[in-house]
Parts: structure tokens; C-alpha cells; sequence
């Protein structure tokens, strides 16, 4: 076994180490530490200090190694941050297709160099604008899109060949998908020229985000779908972001958030060569993920560092990988919504970065930083420029994007790096054991594990063990008010009329055929997005195609477990 | 006799996924010696009444995390007092910006927890303001 320490260092820090416990015991008395239990955010119990020999079980070459090489503990890529800086993909989306468009040119123009889709709550869960179930929901969350034409406007004037486009989209991720395939063509950009993100990961739905529509069975089939789909026509498209952001933001652990998405996508890849028949490297260089940066720094590093790690053995050793792409854990980081004020918001400027170094540091390839407002609505354009501008201040001031894993060798983030990864490989034991994450899903097993670590953290809060700076501690009574974007109501009512003008002028029996096409395609398990690029063409909603989805597969309810 | 306990349903309204508040809620109620009953997510106005009045509840806690409480919120008062049971008090919570508050308050809300409102605050609003209904 090739140690990471010679046995002389080890004997050296046993030494040293135990002279200076000596020296803490004797000044222990007029001396006492602050508290008696220090841990993370996810209360994982920090010691007071890490040694050589906490890592001395550590095999360079097994455990570290080199960037861009196995087990890419430090990076896929050979050069860092100095080959290729990450994307400054700031997620968005408000009121109207046009309205959307506005704020993407006006971000492109201020340096972003990828766009992020925000989807109203009506898209989002398949219905159109004009359904009962929509009422109230228009526009306020993201964006509206019900037809191809909106999504035309959406695209308006955004070059689809250079710039790459992330779909936050679920279940209608088909749909949604076959509109960007559709806007394309009919921009003149071929297929194979095109490039984004689809989040399309429905494991994590039915265990945190709860955007949900058919059940975990079919969802997934759907995925297995679009994946085959993209491999075969769309290289440069990343099918599905395996997401552990929404499990983190349901309250979860750093470990639970890094166990429950790796085994999702575990449960992915299964299926994929299961049903599809593909092998393992025709389709996982496209798969992407998508993680939380929380407010403990070293925890978030960790668990980045981990990540890659667990994911590379993960694709090597379980699934016989021999493409290195295959093995490239590529993960989008969104600073945690869940760790920001309503009190006090200009905090949050501060609590967004020290986030954002977090993923940098955790060698993210794409970034998301939240504006101080979003606790409270839809960002407006001059917080969206300050979170902006804070990943722009972290890659081009501060240095840190110079060297490539600069904590790597840390006693204390191998150590940590370590933890992270044994705690998330017995979670996946354990699902392994309930068979699989949709028969665990069945049995509320992560839910019930999110939902404890969640009301946890809540008592935590209340007796003041943890601390969120202006909600439990130095609470200011004088409010700092700050301005608030207000989505028009007007909003709704338009998108309603220009929808019934789509109706009004498309084909009904055109659209009609193609829905017909598409529901014989979900029965007898061919591709359903051939069918879907057909059917929108035509004009078909996104809820036709969903309420096509809801007929075949049935809807899931969600059992409300708490 | 024993006194009878405080009948609250916890409810999701709308499209919105975001649960974490209710739950946590669901649960702390539950801890306090309450009668708990959590619907879930994606109910509609018309089922939340619904269910209010089949379980008999005494409280209704609508969470909303998606600016969609404007319509969601008040529609549900709305419902409960056509159908004769607008002795069930109505409370809500979630991204409910500041200058939204009176509007509710006119619609029949009776009060507003936001992000950061001590569970502790919420369960003594609870004690002070709810008794178990008087069934006839």
C-alpha cells in the first residue's frame, strides 16, 4: 500500500499531537472552548483539529491523484479553471416568453456565458396557462411557455448554435425539449450543433421537489427515452442533470444530498442499458448533475471533491466504464436559496459568495450565485447584477481560479472528503438493499430521511444550537426595505389570449394526429420524441402532450409524508 | 369527558412544490398535541375546503411558496364560507411579500407566518386563538 504519509511523519504527528493535547488539557481550565460540540450545518461533529494521521489510511495514487485523471478527486479537467473558467449560467425566467428574452439579452450583454431557464409553475407541471389549475400561477415563478410560438419568442435573437441553454423542466422535459429541437430547426441550426442541459430528473421530484405527474415507473422510461434520443441526435445535449440542489433545499444532509443524487443516477444508467440496450459509454459522457452550495464551507468542498470521486469508481467498477468521459462527474452549483434571509437581505449578498467560492473551490464547471432578493420574489435586474458580479469578482480578482484543487492535501478536507464519501456509499448500500431508489422511493425511505434531517435542523434553529444571523441571532427590529419585482396580473390574461389565437389557427386535426401518433408510442414503448418534435410543430400545448402522458401512465399523488 | 384536542390540516394550495415548511409545520404541530392532518401538495382550493369540512377541522394552514397566495388563499376562505363553515379560521404562510399582508388580512386570513417566524410564535398563536369547534 502506497501511504500518503512515510511511518516517521505519522510517529512525528502522533508525537506532536499528543504534546500539544497535553498542553490543550492544561490550559483547559481558565480556558474553556466556546461550546462544547462543533459540527457543520449538517451537523456532522467537527474535532478541533486534523493531523497527518487522519488521512493516513490516504493512497495517493488510489485517492488523489492527478486532475483529469482517475479518480479525478481534483478535477476532470487537466488544466482547471485555467483551460476553461466555469459558466456564469444565472438561472431565469419571468411573465412572458418576451419578457424572458429581455432579461437574457440583457444578461448575455453583462457577461453571462450561459443561459438558464425558469418555468412557471403551470410548465412545470404540464398544464397550459388557460387551465383551471393554473389560475393565480401565470408567469410568476419563471416563465409561461404553452406553444412552439412562445418558445420562438423566448429564443428571439439568441444565437442556438453558440449559446448553451439549460431547461429547468421535469416531467414535460419531452415537450419542452422537442419545442428547443423545434426553434432550432426552424433558425437553421441543425441538431448536432446545439448544446444545453435538460434537468429531467424525475427520481428527485418524487423524493424533495415534488414537480411530479406520472409515476416513478414511466417517469423514468421517459428519461431512458430523451437519453437514447440525444445519443443518437443530439451529441452536444446533456439529457438529464441529476439533481441533488432540491434535495438539499428540502432540508437534507451535505451527505444525504451527495447519496440520494448519486444513486439516482445509479438507478438512470441501470435503466437506460436496461431498456435501451446502449452501452454504458454511448451514453454516460451526457450525463450532467447539479449540486447545492450551502453555507458550510468546507462541507460543500467536500462533498464536490467526493462527489467526482464516488461517481468515477461508481461508473468503473459497477458499470465496467472505459471511456475517462464516462467516468467525468460534470456538475452545474447553485448557491442555497434554503440558507438565505427575508431579514436583513443585504446579508445574503455576503452568504451568496462565500457560497460561491464554495463550488469554485469544489471545482464546479457551472454556477448559479442567487440574488439578495430572491427570498422574497423574482430577482429584479440590479440584484441579478450584483450576484452576477460576484462570480465575475471571484474569477478575475481574487486569484482563486489560479491553481487547480488548491486544499487538496488539507488534513482536514481529505479527512473531511473521506467522511463525506463513506457516509454517502452506506446510504447507497442501503438502497441497494430496499431495491433500488424507485422501491425506496415507494417505501418513503428518502423522503422520511430529509424530512428528519430537516425538522432537526428546525429545532436546532429554535434552541439557538445553530445560527442564522438576523432570524435567531442579532435580530434587528427596523426592517431594511428593499425593492420587490411584481409580476403584472395582466400577465395572466394575456398569455391566455395568445394561446386561444394558437388554437384558433393551428390544425386541429393535424395536432390531433400527432397526439393519436404520440399516445400509440408511449403503449408500445417506442421513442416518444420524434413524436413529440412532430406534435409541437403542429402546435400541440404543452399540456396536450402531458395530458397524453397522464392518460397512458396515470398521475402520481403525492402521499403527503411528513 | 376528555378535552377535546385541536383539529388543524396543513395544506399546500396550487402548483407549489415547496413542502419543507409545511412539513416541518405538520410535524410540530403534531409534537404539541395537536390533531394533524397534511394533504400533501397540488391540492385545489375546492378540495382543501372539501377536506376541512369532512375532517372537521378547527384550523386550516395554507402554504404557498410561489406568489400564487393572492388568488390560492383567499379563494379558500371563500369556499369554506359557502359552504357554512366559516367558523374554520384560516392562517397562511410562505413568500408572502410585505405589502400583500392587508389584502389578505381583508379576504379573511387571519394571520401570516413568514420565513423565519419561530415555530414556538406559531404554536402559541395556535393555544391563544384556536378552540376545538363546538359540533351540533
Amino acid at each position: 500500500m502506497n501511504m500518503y504519509f512515510s511511518k516517521n511523519t505519522l510517529d512525528q504527528s502522533a508525537r506532536l499531537t499528543a504534546n500539544w493535547e497535553d498542553e490543550v488539557r492544561r490550559s483547559a481550565e481558565g480556558n474553556a472552548e466556546r461550546k462544547a460540540r462543533w459540527s457543520t450545518v449538517s451537523d456532522l461533529e467537527v474535532k478541533r483539529l486534523y493531523t497527518p494521521e487522519d488521512i493516513a489510511e490516504t493512497d495517493f495514487a488510489r485517492d488523489i491523484g492527478a486532475p483529469g485523471a482517475y479518480p479525478f478527486l481534483r478535477g476532470n479537467q487537466a488544466t482547471g479553471y485555467r483551460g476553461r473558467c466555469w459558466t456564469f449560467r444565472m438561472f431565469s425566467g419571468m411573465g412572458s416568453a418576451k419578457d424572458t428574452n429581455t432579461r437574457w439579452r440583457m444578461l448575455l450583454k453583462e457577461g453571462q456565458t450561459g443561459l438558464s431557464t425558469a418555468f412557471d409553475f403551470p410548465t412545470l407541471m404540464g398544464y397550459d396557462s388557460d387551465s383551471p389549475k393554473a389560475r393565480g400561477e401565470c408567469g410568476r415563478c419563471g416563465v409561461a411557455i404553452d406553444t412552439l410560438d412562445d418558445f420562438l419568442s423566448l429564443m428571439d435573437g439568441i444565437p442556438m448554435d453558440r449559446v448553451t441553454t439549460s431547461m429547468t423542466i421535469n416531467p414535460p422535459a419531452t415537450a419542452l425539449w422537442a419545442m428547443y429541437c423545434a426553434a432550432a430547426e426552424s433558425n437553421g441550426v441543425p441538431l448536432t450543433k446545439i448544446g444545453g442541459t435538460i434537468q429531467n430528473d424525475m427520481l428527485k421530484e418524487f423524493i424533495a421537489q415534488k414537480t411530479f405527474m406520472c409515476p416513478p415507473e414511466p417517469s423514468v422510461r421517459l428519461i431512458s427515452d430523451t437519453v437514447a434520443f440525444g445519443t443518437q441526435h443530439v451529441p452536444k445535449w446533456n439529457t438529464i442533470s441529476i439533481s441533488g440542489y432540491h434535495i438539499r433545499e428540502a432540508g437534507s444532509t451535505a451527505v444525504q444530498e451527495l447519496a440520494f443524487t448519486l444513486r439516482d443516477g445509479i438507478e438512470y444508467v441501470e435503466d437506460v442499458i436496461r431498456r435501451k440496450g446502449l452501452d454504458v459509454d454511448e451514453f454516460a459522457p451526457r450525463l450532467s448533475f447539479f449540486f447545492n452550495a450551502h453555507i458550510d464551507f468546507f462541507e460543500e468542498i467536500c462533498k464536490m471533491r467526493a462527489a467526482r470521486r464516488i461517481w468515477a469508481r461508481v461508473m468503473r467498477d459497477r458499470f465496467h466504464a472505459k471511456n475517462p468521459r464516462s467516468l467525468w462527474m460534470r456538475f452545474h452549483t447553485q448557491t442555497a436559496g434554503c440558507s438565505l434571509t427575508a431579514q436583513q437581505p443585504y446579508n445574503n449578498v455576503v452568504r451568496t459568495a462565500v457560497e460561491a467560492l464554495a463550488a469554485v473551490l469544489g471545482g464546479t464547471q457551472s454556477l448559479h450565485t442567487n440574488s439578495l432578493d430572491e427570498v422574497l420574489c423574482l430577482p429584479s435586474d440590479h440584484a441579478v447584477e450584483i450576484a452576477l458580479r460576484t462570480q465575475q469578482i471571484l474569477a478575475e480578482e481574487t486569484g482563486v481560479a489560479n491553481t487547480i484543487d488548491p486544499l487538496a492535501g488539507s488534513y482536514f478536507v481529505e479527512s473531511l472528503t473521506n467522511r463525506m464519501e463513506e457516509g454517502a456509499l452506506a446510504y447507497i448500500e442501503k438502497i441497494d438493499g430496499l431495491g433500488g431508489m424507485i422501491a425506496a422511493i415507494e417505501k418513503g425511505f428518502p423522503q422520511m430521511e430529509i424530512a428528519d434531517a430537516a425538522y432537526r435542523f428546525q429545532q436546532q434553529i429554535e434552541a439557538g444550537e445553530k445560527v442564522m444571523i438576523g432570524v435567531n441571532k442579532y435580530e434587528n427590529a427596523a426592517k431594511q426595505e428593499i425593492p420587490v419585482l411584481d409580476i403584472d396580473e395582466r400577465i395572466e390574461e394575456e398569455q391566455i389570449a395568445r394561446l386561444a389565437e394558437v388554437k384558433r389557427k393551428r390544425d386541429s386535426r393535424a395536432v390531433k394526429r400527432d397526439l393519436d401518433a404520440l399516445k400509440s408510442a408511449c403503449k408500445t414503448g417506442k421513442n416518444v420524441m420524434p413524436f413529440c418534435i412532430e406534435a409541437v410543430k403542429d402546435r400541440a400545448t404543452v399540456q396536450e402532450i402531458c395530458d397524453v402522458y397522464r392518460e397512458v401512465f396515470g398521475e402520481y399523488r403525492d402521499p403527503g409524508l411528513y | 369527558m376528555t378535552e377535546k384536542k385541536i383539529r388543524i390540516m396543513v395544506a399546500k394550495p396550487g402548483l407549489d412544490g415547496h413542502d419543507r415548511g409545511a412539513r416541518i409545520l405538520a410535524r410540530c404541530f403534531r409534537d404539541a398535541g395537536f390533531e394533524v392532518i397534511y394533504t400533501g401538495c397540488h391540492q385545489t382550493p375546492e378540495q382543501i375546503a372539501a377536506t376541512a369540512i369532512q375532517e372537521d377541522v378547527d384550523l386550516v394552514g395554507l402554504s404557498c411558496l410561489s406568489g400564487a397566495h393572492r388568488y390560492l388563499f383567499p379563494r379558500v376562505v371563500e369556499l369554506l364560507k359557502e359552504q357554512g363553515a366559516d367558523d374554520i379560521v384560516v392562517i397562511g404562510g410562505g413568500i408572502i411579500p410585505d405589502q400583500d399582508f392587508q389584502t389578505l388580512y381583508d379576504a379573511g386570513i387571519k394571520a401570516i407566518f413568514t420565513p423565519g417566524s419561530p415555530l414556538d410564535t406559531i404554536v402559541r398563536w395556535v393555544r391563544t386563538n384556536i378552540r376545538p369547534r363546538v359540533n351540533l
